[in-house]
């Protein structure tokens, strides 16, 4: 109240004022945003130079210049053959995703009875996705495919393949369910983003003799087209960010290892965050301009 | 004359009940759509069936290979202990308030960021919208680090203060997510009712208070449910922040087999009481329980959720 009789007597402008009072309601969120983002982003970035012991007074700082970068990409194999794994296992799981919640959602846009049920069941994996839960069901072959994933026909077909190849195939295989959980967010999107169609241009086009299947290809995708480059975009994160993906592993092993610690886990954390960057602006590029070509 | 019509009618019935009409779907498709539904209904649920069958299961039961779908008994001695190596009421205390406390504030703090987002027009929030966006993609490693060493020279370690102080400042477990849905909701909001109480002399806290969190409360449930799961389920955060001080259940989860050892030593517990996969289950499912309960009790928040605050980003 008093503040805001200071201002008046000092007569603020119109745009002064509102300006001033949207900074104070964001003003938490910047300062939270140098002390818990940036200034650790910097000291990160600052330890990925230096090799860094920790002792019981505090730390001690030797700088290496670039020593702990070119030990990642050069002479530590098991980090690059990780990333590239990554990369793989994420290229091939956003399709996926992609397409299994583009289809659930649709087959949940339609009047059935039961729709609750089904939706309950489609959106519980964000419930009890968590590290440790999706660790045990995996050791425990709980989210490969039934049946598929242990057949011989299909072990003595992907032997005859090239690993570029057998690899993907055999991760999706192996963790196929697991893929799927991580779609149920991307569900409730495209299903919120279905509604938002307008019934009236199905109708139009059904009376201009649209088929059900070409009304998909001419309305339906291209509507959808934002909203799949967001989902994509939110599943690269998620994978990226979820506590058992193995360069996560990985880096956390560094941390507390003898020969990796904080400057060389640092290190790795900043290359994994440039690939994953990377990985994003792939995949917005390819889709943005579909998106585009769509419209048009 | 009036056969044929009969017969005509009766074959637009027919074709209408099997191939669908413009108000329904047909026979055909409709079971098409069920077979479908159930089907990848089933794949979903695989890994829960499995885990609850399991968990159930004794040890002659797992040895038994007949044995796949239904245990020849209800065995509930592996829940019994799961229940004892978990620690189930100390982890279950300390996961809920882990996951309720840093949310509470969380859905409070992204509530004010949103409002100021939506309602105010100020130089340079384009560049906050992209910091925001940057906060979610940035990978908590690279910034985990030297908090921890902070939160260590602090004593706030295994503190759930290194939780609720990110949380407070805007920074916690995905809070960019949460300050979008707050600014949706507002946006979407009429500003009529805020003109009028500006113009009857209300402040802009007052108004922000009395007028548009009330108005906001369906966003307040999303988020802070939302926000607890994730909470619930986050380890990584907790590993590095909380150990050694509160140990949550995912935390206890993932070192059941060292807690199981101490508990039943391997050279003294006879053959049905070494860990197997059984027990370990019954640990995975007791983790989840709490979840899967909250779940259904408020599935319609959870499902009709980003509908209501049309969380699709344009």
């Amino acid at each position: 109240m008093n503040l805001q009789k200071a201002f008046r007597g000092r007569q603020l402008k119109h745009g002064q004022r509102e300006a001033l009072y949207g900074y104070s309601f964001v003003l938490i969120w910047i300062i939270g945003f140098a002390l818990f983002t940036i200034l650790p982003l910097v000291q990160t970035f600052s330890y990925s130079l230096n090799r860094v012991t920790v002792s019981a007074t505090g730390i001690n700082l030797d700088f290496v210049k670039w020593d702990n970068y070119s030990r990642a990409i050069f002479t530590d194999p098991r980090f690059v053959e990780l990333i590239i794994e990554y990369v793989i296992e994420t290229l091939v799981s956003v399709p996926i995703v992609i397409i299994f919640s583009m289809i659930i959602a649709m087959l949940l846009n339609l009047k059935f009875k039961f729709k609750g049920v089904f939706r309950t069941i489609f959106f519980l994996p964000v419930v009890i996705t968590s590290g440790p839960v999706i660790q045990e069901l995996t050791s425990q072959g709980a989210t490969s495919v039934p049946g598929i994933a242990n057949s011989v026909a299909i072990a003595e077909f992907l032997s005859q393949l090239p690993s570029y190849l057998r690899n993907p195939i055999e991760y999706l295989l192996a963790s196929f369910i697991l893929i799927l959980w991580f779609s149920g967010v991307q569900i409730l999107i495209y299903l919120s983003s279905l509604q938002k169609i307008d019934k009236s241009i199905y109708e139009a086009a059904s009376i201009d003799g649209a088929s059900a299947w070409e009304s998909f290809w001419k309305i339906t995708l291209p509507s959808l087209s934002t909203t799949t480059l967001i989902i994509a975009v939110y599943t690269i994160i998620a994978l990226s960010h979820f506590s058992e993906n193995k360069v996560v592993k990985y880096i956390y092993s560094q941390t507390y290892a003898v020969e990796g610690g904080i400057g060389y886990s640092s290190a790795i954390s900043f290359i994994y965050f440039i690939v994953l960057i990377l990985l994003l602006a792939v995949i917005y590029m390819l889709l943005n301009s579909q998106a585009k070509k769509k419209y048009a | 004359m009036n056969r044929f019509v009969m017969n005509k009618l009766n074959k637009d019935y027919l074709r209408s009940f099997f191939l669908g009409s413009r108000t329904s779907y047909g026979l055909i498709f409709t079971v098409i759509l069920y077979m479908l539904l159930i089907a990848i209904g089933f794949v979903y649920l695989y890994p829960l069936l499995f885990m609850l069958v399991t968990s159930m299961k004794s040890g002659s039961d797992l040895l038994n290979p007949m044995v796949q779908w239904v245990p020849t008994e209800l065995y509930t001695g592996n829940y019994v202990k799961a229940f004892r190596v978990l620690n189930f009421p100390t982890t279950l205390t300390s996961s809920i308030i882990v996951s309720v406390v840093p949310s509470v504030i969380q859905a409070m703090v992204c509530s004010v960021v949103g409002y100021g987002l939506a309602r105010y027009r100020f130089f340079g929030k384009n560049l906050i919208f992209a910091l925001i966006l940057a906060t979610f993609i940035i990978p908590a490693q690279n910034t985990i680090i030297p908090q921890m060493l902070t939160y260590r020279s602090l004593g706030l370690l295994g503190n759930i203060f290194s939780l609720i102080l990110p949380a407070m400042m805007g920074q916690g477990l995905k809070s960019a997510i949460f300050i979008l849905i707050f600014y949706q909701t507002f946006q979407s909001l009429p500003k009529v009712l805020e003109e009028a109480a500006r113009l009857d002399g209300a402040s802009d806290l007052k108004i922000f208070i009395s007028i548009a969190l009330p108005a906001a409360i369906p966003a307040f449930i999303i988020s802070f449910i939302f926000s607890t799961v994730w909470y619930w389920n986050e380890t990584y955060l907790t590993v590095v922040f909380l150990e050694g001080g509160m140990q949550t259940l995912p935390m206890q989860l993932s070192k059941f087999v060292q807690a199981y050892e101490n508990l039943y030593p391997a050279g003294v517990v006879n053959i049905f009481d070494r860990l197997n996969e059984a027990v370990k289950l019954s640990g995975t499912f007791l983790n989840i329980l709490p979840l899967l309960l909250m779940y259904f009790i408020l599935q319609k928040w959870f499902v009709e959720s980003i509908e209501r605050s049309g969380i699709t980003g344009e």
